[in-house]
Formats: C-alpha cells, structure tokens, sequence
C-alpha cells in the first residue's frame, strides 16, 4: 500500500516536470545558451562571415580605448534613464492618487490615460511624435500662439532626449494601474485610526500609504529600469540617434555594431557591458531599498 | 448649519476643479492620436504649421494613396503580420497554460529553484541574448522567416504570462483538482475540463496582452525580417516614412492610423482585462 502510494508520487513529479519541459526546454535553448554563448562570443573576433578566433580581451579594450560613442551612447542612455523612469513613476503615482479619492467616472479616465501605454513602442506613435515635435509641428505651434519662442524639441542637441523621454512619460498608465491596485489593498482601518489619532492629511501619505507602497514602487523602478536601458524604437525611428549623437542610444549602438556591420563578437561585448551595467543599477536599487522600503512583517 | 454648509461647498468646489483637472489631462493624453487621424484627411501643407484639429480642405484619397504607396500594398503588410501573430498568441497560451499548471499543481525536484529561475529571466534584458539568438537562427535557417517569433512561443518563452496564469491558478481552491481525481479525471483532463473554462480571464488578457505587444514589435522584426515581401506592419510604416521623406505626410499618418486601430479596437472592447491582467501580476503592460 505504502509502496503504491510512493510510486503514485514518484509519478506526479513526473508529470509535473512533464508540464513544464517546453519551458525548460525553450529556457535552455533560447535563453540560457544565448545568455553564455554572448559571453564567448564577446572574446571573439565572429562576423558571420569569417572562422571564430579567440582575441582575447581585444573587444572590450577597443570599446574602452577607442570606441569615443561607446561612452557617448552610455552617457546618453543613463541620462535617458534618470529622466525618463522618475518622471514616469512620480507622474503615475500622483494621478494614482488623485484617482484613489472616491471621484465618479474614475473607470473613463482611467481607460483614457491607460490607452497610450498600449501603443507604446510602436512604429506609428514615433511616427506621431516625429510630427507632433517637428520645429513647426503641432507643439511648437501651440507654444507660438502664446508667444512663446518655437523650440528645437528634436533638432536641438540639448532637448531632443528629453523630448524622447516625454513619449515614455506619455505611456505612464500601466505603471499607474499598477500603483492604483496597490492603493486599493490598503486596509481602510489605517486611515480610521489616523484620524481618530488626530493625525493631518499629509501625515497620513507620509506614514500610512508611502510606506505600505513602498515594495510596490521598488518593484515597478526595477522593472521600468531595466525596458528603459534597452529602448530602441523612439531613437531609432524618431531622430535615428541624432541630432548630433545626442539620442545615440546604447540599443541603437548595439544595433549599429551586430546587425549593421555585422561585428557580433564586438556586439557581445557591449552587450555583456550593458548588462553588468543593467545589473550595478538594479544592486544599487536594492541596496538601498533596505532604507527606504517597508515590508508589513518586519522582515528585510 | 452654515459652518456645515460652508464646508460642504468647499468640498465641491474641490471636486469639481479635480474633474477640471482630470478631464484636461485626459484632453492631452488623448489629443495626439486624435490629431493624427484628423491630419490623416489634410492636404500636406496644412499638416505642419497649423493648429486646428478639422482640416479646412478634406482629402479623402491619402488612405487610398497611402495604402498602394510602395512595392506592394499595405493589404499584404497587414496579412503578414495577422500571419504573424496570431500563431505566436495561440502558442504562448497554450504552453504558458501547461507551465504554469505544472508549477502551480505539482511537486517536482527543484520545482522552487526553477520557479525562482523562471521568474529571474523576467528581468533579463533581451539585449544580452539578441546576437546569439541571431546567430543560432541563422544555424537554423530561421532568418527572413517568422520562426524566431512562433517557435519560442511553443517553448513557453515569455515568463510574463506563465507568471500570470501561476497567479490565476493560486486562486483556484486544490479541492476542485481532489474531487476530479477522486472522479476518475486524469491530470491533463483537469486542466482541459475543469481549469480551463475557469482560466478564461486569465487566458484572455494573455491573448490580448501578446497580440498588442507582437503587433507593435518592431526591434526583433527589424532585425529577423529582411525581404519586403515579408515585412509586418511596423516595418512597412518605417520603410514608408524613409522613401516617402519627399513629403506625402498624409499618406504616413493614415497609415499610421491604420496601424493602431487593431490595438485601439481590442482595448476598448475589453480593457478591463488589460487592468486585470496588470493588477494581479503588478508588471508593466
């Protein structure tokens, strides 16, 4: 009986790695292998064309020494970062909020402001905004007929990547979403108890919803982090990394060097760079969530 | 009474300058699609350098120009990118469905430390594993193909919906899988019959959520997809943008619009999935 009963068992861990076996089998081979293989083939001098030879640490010395849009792409792309995921998440969180408040109609403006995430990263929205931004597109009309002066949202060197983060700052929706469900799960009997303690409105956000949000926001900063490190559409379609390399995002360099010159084990290489980059950011963030983050049971 | 009163009319004057806000905001979150399907029926001088949202003159055959603009018409573009996509949707919920029921339902060894590796390669950036993928789908003989989209989905290769449909299966009370088993259901006839129909939620944000995203890719069709006759939408957009740079403005912006109605149609006849779908895995969207 007993026997039976292990073999009964035996046979569900069976089925159950049955189950699973298309994604062990899809992460093994085209995630894993990929994962290390860039790692060897950053080492190599590969092409596509030519026989694989080992070079050594000739790629990334180069990327160090010699490559000057290297570092341009990466200072860009960190710039981009550091704008554009704060301002996204302040914004989301913020309308959240207001959201949060028992308002009528909240389901019609939340379905108006969710609607630009999902067009996010499409060909059609750059297209959009290539116009909207052009020195006498839409904008920069409305801004002349308030007498401000027309503004080189894409042709100026200094604005054209902040003019890139505000399309990412439109798609703040989902991230808002996100926040409102969380805002919803907070117990009601806080704020009770708050009020009866005798404690402002603003003491309130600051000791009751901050707090029990907290895990919420380092989850969606982590997340938003690491998509935006890797945009590639806005850049590439809108200003094609100009005006003067000053959108030249690190997707698009990487881009450049695999797919246009075909120089793949130098692609690697910057690749694995972004990624040890991708990985110093997200450590930091965690670092220093033990600081700022509150979890309901104490625990760190 | 009046303290009371006073207070009260504050209150409404506070709500009602919050709806003036929402709705402003609302007004700029939507206004740049509705320019640009109105400017889709503007002659082009009237594109740039004009404020109105109606077009004084309405041109009615930037659509029709629009559409037959390139080698081929964006008839086969669209087709190219159903042909696409849906193969991927239908794969990715059935093998995210299998996974998930796998992790949600049984014990297996190392089911925590896979189930941890699976969450982790959420956070994996794609641009880490994009040059040997490359290069293995060369070996395959998978370039200027949509294999590099479908066959990754047969394998589960989106650990955002298995995540998903784990969350749904949570919520499934296990009594439902003791009692089928007690019946005499084997465990695939559990998924299929008793979970299945339960998980349609579930399956249905997945489905829409993937459409969205495979329609809008443009980065992985940018890079598989080489020969025109087989470009997706949003390659065809890009190439029309590039040669139609002369100045047909209106064409671009009508097929842009063309572009995004799938999108725009599926999210509002079921955006409710969409919220559910982000609420319970709280990830991007």
């Amino acid at each position: 009986m007993k026997g039976h009963r292990m073999g009964e068992r035996k046979r569900r861990q069976y089925i159950g790695l049955l189950y699973i076996s298309p994604w062990l089998l899809g992460f093994l081979i085209f995630q894993l292998y990929p994962f290390v293989s860039s790692f060897v083939y950053s080492f190599t001098n590969y092409n596509m064309t030519s026989n694989i030879k080992f070079v050594g640490l000739k790629n990334y010395i180069e990327i160090f020494t010699k490559d000057s849009q290297f570092y341009n792409s990466l200072k860009v792309t960190i710039f981009y970062v550091l704008m554009a995921v704060p301002m996204k998440l302040v914004f989301a969180f913020f309308i959240a909020m207001i959201l949060n408040i028992r308002i009528k109609y909240v389901n019609y403006y939340r379905t108006i402001y969710y609607l630009p995430s999902i067009l996010g990263g499409s060909v059609a929205v750059s297209v959009l905004w290539r116009f909207l931004f052009a020195d006498n597109g839409l904008i920069n009309e409305i801004l002349s007929s308030f007498g401000v002066h027309k503004i080189g949202w894409l042709s100026s060197p200094k604005i054209a990547l902040f003019t890139i983060s505000l399309l990412t700052v439109w798609q703040f929706g989902s991230s808002m979403v996100i926040f409102l469900a969380g805002l919803k799960q907070i117990p009601k009997e806080l704020y009770e108890a708050a009020t009866v303690d005798g404690i402002s409105k603003p003491g309130m956000f600051f000791r009751i919803t901050l707090p029990l949000l907290t895990p919420i926001i380092l989850f969606n900063l982590v997340m938003q982090m690491i998509i935006a490190f890797q945009e590639f559409t806005a850049s590439f379609v809108i200003t094609s990394g100009g005006p003067m390399k000053s959108t030249y995002l690190y997707a698009m360099k990487l881009y450049d060097e695999g797919f246009l010159f075909m120089k793949m084990g130098y692609a690697s290489a910057l690749s694995w760079i972004l990624f040890i980059v991708i990985m110093i950011f997200t450590a930091l963030i965690f670092k220093s969530s033990e600081y700022w983050t509150y979890y309901e049971d104490g625990g760190k | 009474m009046q303290q009371k009163r006073k207070k009260e009319n504050k209150k409404a004057v506070k709500t009602a300058l919050t709806h003036v806000f929402l709705i402003f905001l609302g007004l700029i979150m939507i206004y740049p699609l509705l320019w640009m399907f109105f400017s889709s029926f503007k002659p082009n001088n009237e594109i740039f350098g004009s404020l109105g949202l109606l077009p004084k003159q309405v041109i009615w055959d930037s659509y029709y120009r629009g559409w037959n603009s390139g080698q081929f018409t964006y008839g086969l573009y669209f087709k190219n990118s159903f042909i696409l996509v849906t193969p991927v949707v239908l794969f990715t919920l059935i093998s995210s469905a299998l996974v998930a029921y796998g992790f949600a339902r049984f014990n297996f060894p190392f089911r925590k430390t896979l189930f941890s590796i699976m969450i982790s390669t959420l956070m994996l950036p794609n641009a880490v594993i994009i040059i040997p993928r490359y290069i293995l789908f060369n070996h395959f003989n998978w370039l200027n193909s949509y294999k590099p989209f479908t066959i990754p989905s047969i394998f589960a290769c989106h650990p955002f919906f298995i995540f998903m449909m784990v969350q749904f299966f949570r919520g499934l009370p296990r009594e439902l899988d003791e009692s089928a088993t007690i019946d005499g259901c084997n465990t695939f006839s559990i998924l299929v019959r008793i979970h299945t129909p339960l998980l349609k939620p579930a399956l249905f944000s997945a489905a829409i959520f993937q459409f969205i995203w495979t329609w809008n890719d443009f980065f992985n069709s940018l890079i598989y997809i080489n020969s025109v006759r087989k470009y997706t939408i949003s390659l065809a957009l890009r190439m029309t943008l590039d040669t139609a740079a002369a100045a047909n403005w209106n064409e671009i912006l009508a097929m842009s619009t063309l572009a995004i109605i799938p999108s725009v149609l599926i999210f509002f006849f079921a955006q409710n999935y969409f919220v559910e779908g982000i609420a319970t895995t709280g990830i991007k969207g």
